[in-house]
């Protein structure tokens, strides 16, 4: 009677550590598909980013006069392209913490 | 005959236009402050608005802190101010990352009120902001009268 007992638990206590093995598994691969929505969706936009303030500061040295244009236009660009980050950045946490 | 441009010692002289974007945005934040606090209510409750809030406090400083940095730096060079505008973006995404990860265990906190506040209001504020600048660009005889601005010279 014992030997069974001692069987059923063995398999129960198997079973918990397959759902435990599963459990970390899942939450591995969250961590993992969130650092990478977060990390891939930062490096388009900060390519973006470069080329943009890269053209922009050559315009500016150019003609000093249209600086404050070129400085407003700019600013908006920059702050257009960085709205994809904050996309991958939303989709991080929501994979992260949700 | 070609244009000499050097951006090591072109600086950007005067009142920072990028400086007076930024406050504007943050003015015409407060005009959605009712609209998103009215909508996550009625989604989230009060911990939806308390979210909703933060969030948009994130995007205002985000701007805010873009603008000085760019209008700081570019009295100083414009290359400066190209290297402020990238670094500044890595910077940025990180105070941002600080800043939620700092209350992620809070009793109030709801990620997707702020995530949707996050993307809406970036952009929302944009588009607004870019009709604007486009309109002045296009016809600038025709201006608006706006409260007076320190970083924009006198019209």
């Amino acid at each position: 009677m014992s030997a069974i007992t001692n069987a059923a638990a063995t398999v129960l206590a198997q079973a918990d550590v397959a759902e435990q093995t599963a459990d970390e598994a899942k939450s591995i691969s969250a961590a993992s598909g969130a650092g990478m929505a977060y990390g891939l969706a930062a490096i388009g936009p900060g390519i973006g980013i470069g080329y943009l303030v890269g053209q922009a500061v050559q315009a500016m040295a150019r003609q000093p006069e249209s600086a404050g244009q070129v400085q407003t236009t700019m600013f908006l660009g920059i702050a257009f392209t960085e709205a994809l980050a904050l996309i991958g950045f939303v989709v991080f946490i929501l994979l992260k913490f949700v | 005959m070609s244009t000499q441009a050097d951006p090591m010692n072109t600086r950007i002289e005067g009142p920072s236009p990028a400086m007076a974007v930024a406050l504007d945005m943050a003015r015409r934040s407060l005009w959605l402050l009712p609209v998103i606090v009215v909508v996550s209510a009625a989604f989230w409750g009060v911990n939806g608005v308390a979210s909703t809030l933060y969030a948009l406090a994130i995007v205002v400083i985000n701007f805010l802190l873009a603008g000085w940095l760019l209008a700081v730096t570019g009295r100083i060079s414009a290359a400066l101010m190209g290297a402020a505008a990238l670094f500044g973006f890595l910077l940025r995404l990180g105070l941002i990352f600080l800043a939620v990860f700092a209350v992620k265990d809070a009793s109030w906190i709801e990620f997707v009120p702020l995530g949707i506040t996050l993307i809406l209001t970036h952009l929302v504020l944009l588009f607004w902001e870019m009709r604007h600048v486009s309109a002045s660009f296009a016809f600038p005889g025709v201006k608006p009268g706006v409260t007076p601005n320190p970083y924009l010279p006198d019209n």
